[in-house]
């Protein structure tokens, strides 16, 4: 994949970090039909997303197929520093993945 | 000062619980990934999606726990939900869709760093309660909030 699927704008304040991220994943539950064929749209959504700062593990997110279409997630953790990298990563049930690097400001 | 002894006490705590963790082989993202836990997120009912999920499903109301979700959802697909627990010590928030075919939405587990916040959008099928449920010091404490739907997010 050429361009990363995850955006992610951290920004540091005070020692706390606080992180939003998008990524564009369709999300389909597996419960869908095709309006046209009248066929079940196959379940693909991600399961779970990990955050990792300085090879610590601050979220791990589980999710199912009932998180919106190009799923937004945001939260904070402290003792962040400014020009630190997070590293984000997902992983779907069709086995894919993803992952990115990004400074926080 | 209190606050920075207080982030000092949580961190040093958690930390060496995340040690313990990752020397049992428990954060590797690979082995997280075998412990997805299908059985909570196909539970059919919001007990025994809580039970595989979090261990337990006898749950206390809690008013440190804030949820912001709309009153009224115009669009069940995208259903922006916040959730905020200012009880020490929160290891993991999952959220619950009571009348979604499948109740259990997503969990999140928190680092030992990590704030007792999250933020997400979540698909609801129609009306129902949406329920977080905080994962603290091996309890579990939640608070709801109704929200209404007037076209749903499952389904075609």
């Amino acid at each position: 994949m050429a361009k990363s699927s995850i955006k992610v704008r951290a920004k540091v304040k005070e020692g706390e970090a606080k992180i939003k991220c998008l990524i564009s994943h369709p999300m389909e539950t597996g419960l869908r039909k095709n309006k046209k064929s009248g066929k079940l749209i196959p379940a693909h959504f991600i399961q779970e997303v990990v955050c990792e700062y300085s090879g610590k593990t601050v979220m791990n997110a589980q999710w199912s197929g009932t998180i919106s279409k190009n799923p937004f997630l945001s939260f904070s953790f402290s003792g962040a520093k400014a020009g630190d990298k997070i590293k984000i990563s997902w992983v779907d049930n069709t086995g894919k993945s993803d992952s990115t690097e990004a400074k926080m400001k | 000062m209190n606050q920075n002894r207080r982030v000092l006490l949580k961190g040093t705590f958690a930390a060496g619980a995340t040690g313990i963790a990752i020397s049992a082989g428990l954060l590797t993202p690979k082995a997280v990934l075998a412990a997805w836990p299908k059985a909570a997120f196909e539970a059919k009912d919001t007990n025994a999606a809580l039970q595989a999920s979090l261990g337990s499903s006898s749950t206390t109301e809690s008013s440190d726990i804030k949820l912001k979700a709309p009153d009224i959802a115009e669009n069940g697909a995208v259903v922006p939900v916040t959730i905020t627990s200012s009880i020490a010590n929160t290891e993991a928030i999952s959220i619950i869709v009571a009348k979604n075919g499948t109740p259990l939405t997503a969990t999140f587990n928190l680092g030992a760093t990590t704030k007792g916040f999250v933020s997400t959008r979540i698909k609801m099928g129609k009306t129902s309660d949406v329920t977080a449920v905080v994962k603290a010091g091996g309890k579990l404490y939640t608070t709801s909030k109704n929200v209404k739907v007037t076209i749903g997010g499952c389904g075609g």
